[in-house]
């Protein structure tokens, strides 16, 4: 879909706001329905459809499949490293309490770097599960 | 103090590993990292044994959201043994990988095999440990996905199918789990285990309880291949790489008999179970039929790794008759088999891995004669299989001595002598090993052959030797198990 001029225009200009969109959702997941689960679907959301209209190879160049794996783990070390940090900070596993002198406040930040992990990691798997399929279906049109 | 942190670093450090695994990318630092972490592991498991045997039950609350509100991990008697057991195969399967995993799976997916392993690792002490019925079907579904795709990594191209039929049938197991720990959550507004025990304690006869108690047994028995439930098993073994194999066989189906043995006794309550109910009577009879006919199948296989497969099925059923007695006799009969049966099958499987180092394939067309070629790997397998018929001397003696004990205090000796027909359909497969390892010229072929390496065999042997051990001095094992099952047996009754 390279050629068409509208699409090409408008996807542009609709990416940014599909990412702005998505951290929306990430950081306002505290008081309203989202999270990152949701995010990170919408953002990997941005660079398939990035794909879409400028073509698989383009979308690999932005998000290249190394570094999709490397968010895969990097979320949930994230995430599983939050709790590690409340182990080192004198608490339990996953003790978002001592992150920060006021416990309410801890429970914030515990909750933020977890939500980043999640991000991260949904995003990737994300990406991961579109480009397999969709270098899957470059295969066949070649073979055809 | 460190110590006091062991029952979430037990879980949480082979699943920090997975991820960083993946962040290497080199096949040989994720082996490194992978079995330095087996290892640790294992010094946790026994730690923690250590701690429980001297100051009763752990109870670690995650996040410092005190139990019942938040998630606990109780590590008690029950639970420590089986962490040693799962820690104990990971460890020392994971040396042995190394040697097998270059020779079965091609380059690019090494540090995605240790990953995996990692995972599949930190799942099944995560059921092993946690205390909150959910947590336990997240670690369930952790250690069930990561097998999928550990079996699907088989050079033989059915590896997939098979691992595509054990993904459905897990998942209707794990469905299964799901809908009967949404009923008692339903009944109790509880999912932590020990609060839902003590809330269903008078509700027992209750339709919804019973239904949670139906769903639950049949979506872990599922799991755990208990007869007629088992078909997904044989192929699962047959096709997946050896290292894997060897892990699952040795762990994946115990870790889900504890699920069992953890529902029926410490949520549910034997007198639940097994007076008001004829659940006693159903895993008797599914046992008994999993021990004749799954043992008859083995024996007309031409694939040696889908006969011990089989084998696998009669097995388990040794290990559910002894839970279908309901008596502490039968309970560590069972227990002790579960500890038994995994060094056992553990041994043989990876001794069959040396085989497929050297064969590619291990039926019984292509080792004829490979006693001759290959002598340490076919004399321990031979010690397995009399391991596995229940001769004098090894461990699979002490768990049928202990189990035809608990048939003969239960009055009822027909099962005694049930135990001991089933065990000749034993002697009928491994001789069949026998005969055609021993008595049959090596072809060709085969003659050029060499011993497997001494990386694969050392780990294969150390289980070989600590079935013999375990046979000879069995205090440790038959007193763990023991104590194993007089904690579930305080269960609310």
């Amino acid at each position: 879909m390279k050629d068409y001029l509208v699409l090409r225009v408008i996807a542009k200009m609709m990416i940014a706001f599909m990412l702005l969109f998505a951290f929306y959702v990430q950081f306002h997941g505290d008081f309203g329905p989202g999270g990152g689960f949701q995010a990170g679907v919408i953002a990997a959301a941005a660079i398939v459809f990035y794909a879409i209209i400028y073509g698989l190879p383009a979308a690999r160049a932005v998000v290249p499949d190394r570094l999709v794996e490397t968010m895969i783990a990097l979320g949930v070390l994230l995430y599983a490293g939050v709790g590690v940090a409340g182990l080192l900070l004198g608490g339990n596993y996953l003790d978002y309490f001592v992150l920060h002198a006021n416990p309410v406040e801890g429970q914030h930040r515990g909750i933020f770097w977890v939500e980043a992990g999640v991000l991260i990691t949904v995003a990737g798997v994300m990406l991961k599960i579109f480009y397999m399929f969709a270098a899957k279906a470059d295969n066949t049109e070649d073979g055809a | 103090m460190i110590s006091q942190h062991f029952p979430i670093l037990q879980v949480v450090l082979p699943l920090i590993a997975a991820p960083v695994i993946i962040l290497l990318r080199n096949g040989r630092a994720a082996w490194l990292l992978a079995t330095t972490v087996s290892w640790v592991s294992l010094i946790i498991a026994l730690a923690l044994l250590e701690q429980v045997s001297a100051g009763g039950v752990i109870s670690y609350a995650i996040g410092s959201w005190p139990p019942p509100w938040g998630i606990e991990y109780r590590i008690d008697q029950v639970n420590a043994f089986l962490l040693v057991l799962v820690s104990l195969i990971a460890a020392v399967v994971s040396v042995y990988s190394r040697a097998s995993v270059d020779a079965e799976l091609p380059r690019e997916q090494h540090y995605l095999f240790y990953a995996m392993f990692a995972l599949c690792l930190a799942g099944l002490l995560g059921i092993a440990a946690t205390g909150d019925a959910f947590n336990l079907f997240v670690f369930l579904e952790i250690s069930s996905l990561s097998s999928y795709v550990l079996i699907a990594l088989g050079r033989d191209r059915r590896a997939l199918m098979a691992a595509y039929q054990y993904l459905v049938m897990g998942t209707i197991g794990a469905t299964f789990y799901i809908i009967g720990v949404g009923l008692l959550y339903l009944m109790t507004g509880t999912l932590n285990m020990a609060d839902m025990a003590h809330r269903l304690s008078g509700v027992a006869e209750v339709k919804p309880v019973l239904a949670a108690l139906a769903f639950i047994t049949v979506g872990i028995c599922l799991k755990l291949a208990l007869f007629p439930l088992h078909l997904w098993l044989p192929n699962a073994y047959a096709y997946a790489p050896s290292a894997v194999t060897a892990f699952l066989a040795a762990t994946a189906t115990k870790v889900s008999v504890y699920v069992l043995l953890r529902f029926y006794f410490s949520v549910f309550g034997a007198s639940a179970i097994f007076l008001a109910l004829p659940m006693g009577q159903i895993l008797l009879v599914l046992s008994l039929a999993a021990m004749f006919i799954a043992s008859t199948v083995a024996i007309f296989q031409s694939d040696i790794k889908r006969m011990f497969a089989y084998s696998s099925v009669a097995q388990i059923g040794y290990i559910t008759l002894g839970i279908s007695f309901d008596s502490a006799t039968g309970l560590t009969a069972g227990i002790v088999h579960l500890f038994n049966h995994a060094l056992t099958k553990g041994a043989l499987f990876m001794l069959l891995g040396c085989f497929a180092l050297r064969l590619g394939r291990v039926s019984f067309s292509d080792i004829g004669g490979i006693a001759r070629v290959m002598p340490v790997t076919a004399f321990g397998i031979v010690l397995g299989g009399l391991s596995l018929i229940g001769v004098p001397g090894t461990v699979g003696f002490v768990s049928k001595w202990y189990l035809v004990l608990a048939a003969l205090e239960s009055g009822q000796w027909w099962i005694a002598l049930a135990i001991v027909l089933s065990s000749l359909l034993a002697v009928v497969y491994v001789w069949r090993f026998v005969e055609v390892a021993y008595f049959h010229q090596p072809d060709a072929k085969l003659a050029k052959l060499k011993e497997a390496r001494l990386e694969m065999l050392v780990p294969a042997w150390l289980m070989i030797a600590a079935c013999i051990y375990f046979g000879l001095d069995a205090e440790l094992t038959v007193s763990g198990a023991a104590q194993a099952a007089a904690t579930l047996l305080q269960g609310v009754r």
